[in-house]
């Protein structure tokens, strides 16, 4: 029945948001990491989303959804000037990582929601089941 | 002879599979709501349920006529039967899915849903009392 099919396409979601939470959160631990000695600071990551067919081989109408990569953002890294520091470079500036942590917190934001929605389709889906199987029962 | 018992169920029994396949399209998605490119689709309910019964008829569903074809499930609708849904909003990565809207159709479908379910078990017990003997008064 095509109801079943509800927890493969939620279960890919949750899955993928998941996925997308744990970069965030990779992001936010290294906010403050400053560059090695060779001058590569943390770059963020982003995770592409692409839809994946999650049904059975022949089954082209359940459209779940995959994490197609996890790209590193190449914009320069924050410099700070700051001489003291035995990281910094001939000119006396410490470079951190890339990292916004404002945009980090909204992509947080938006993970979390879509992760509560998927739940909770997977919850009504069960439960549509369950009374489903009551059928005919008086 | 036995299944003129049943044929009244037969509406009912059409309903419910067409509301469970419109339930599997919106949880689709409500999981893409973040996938860039990615086109909401919905069905007309009533005109489906219509062309299901037979008082309207069908648009030509897939068939496969060579070996490395895929064949669509039973009961799937055709693709032409599935329309896009109208974004309210545009999005920067042209991502379709309105996740209230799409809330809301998930809450009304799932409403409908058990209403069918209901209406069915009323059927089926309305037709099992008609099956009892009648008591001696």
């Amino acid at each position: 029945m095509s109801m079943f099919q509800i927890f493969n396409i939620s279960g890919s979601a949750v899955s993928a948001q998941s996925q997308r939470l744990n970069v965030v959160a990779s992001n936010l631990a290294n906010v403050d990491t400053v560059a090695g000695p060779d001058r590569q600071p943390y770059k963020a990551r982003q995770v592409t989303f692409q839809t994946a067919m999650v049904g059975a081989r022949d089954d082209m109408t359940a459209a779940g959804v995959r994490v197609a990569q996890v790209s590193e953002d190449q914009s320069p890294g924050r410099r700070v000037l700051d001489p003291k520091n035995p990281q910094a470079d001939a000119d006396g500036y410490v470079t951190y990582s890339n990292v916004s942590a404002v945009e980090e917190m909204v992509n947080m934001i938006s993970a979390s929601r879509s992760y509560q929605n998927n739940i909770e389709v997977m919850n009504t889906a069960k439960t549509l089941l369950l009374k489903t199987l009551q059928l005919g029962n008086s | 002879m036995l299944n003129r018992l049943t044929d009244s169920l037969n509406f009912q029994a059409q309903a419910l599979s067409l509301r469970s396949e419109r339930q599997r399209l919106l949880a689709s998605n409500i999981a893409n709501a973040d996938t860039p490119g990615y086109q909401a689709r919905d069905i007309d309910f009533s005109r489906a349920l219509r062309e299901a019964t037979g008082d309207l008829p069908v648009m030509p569903a897939m068939t496969t006529t060579q070996s490395g074809h895929m064949s669509p499930p039973a009961g799937a609708l055709a693709d032409s039967q599935k329309l896009f849904s109208q974004p309210a909003q545009t999005n920067l990565d042209s991502n379709t899915v309105d996740m209230d809207r799409e809330r809301a159709n998930f809450v009304d479908n799932t409403v409908k849903y058990e209403a069918t379910l209901r209406f069915i078990n009323g059927q089926v017990r309305t037709t099992l009392d008609a099956m009892k003997p009648v008591n001696a008064a």
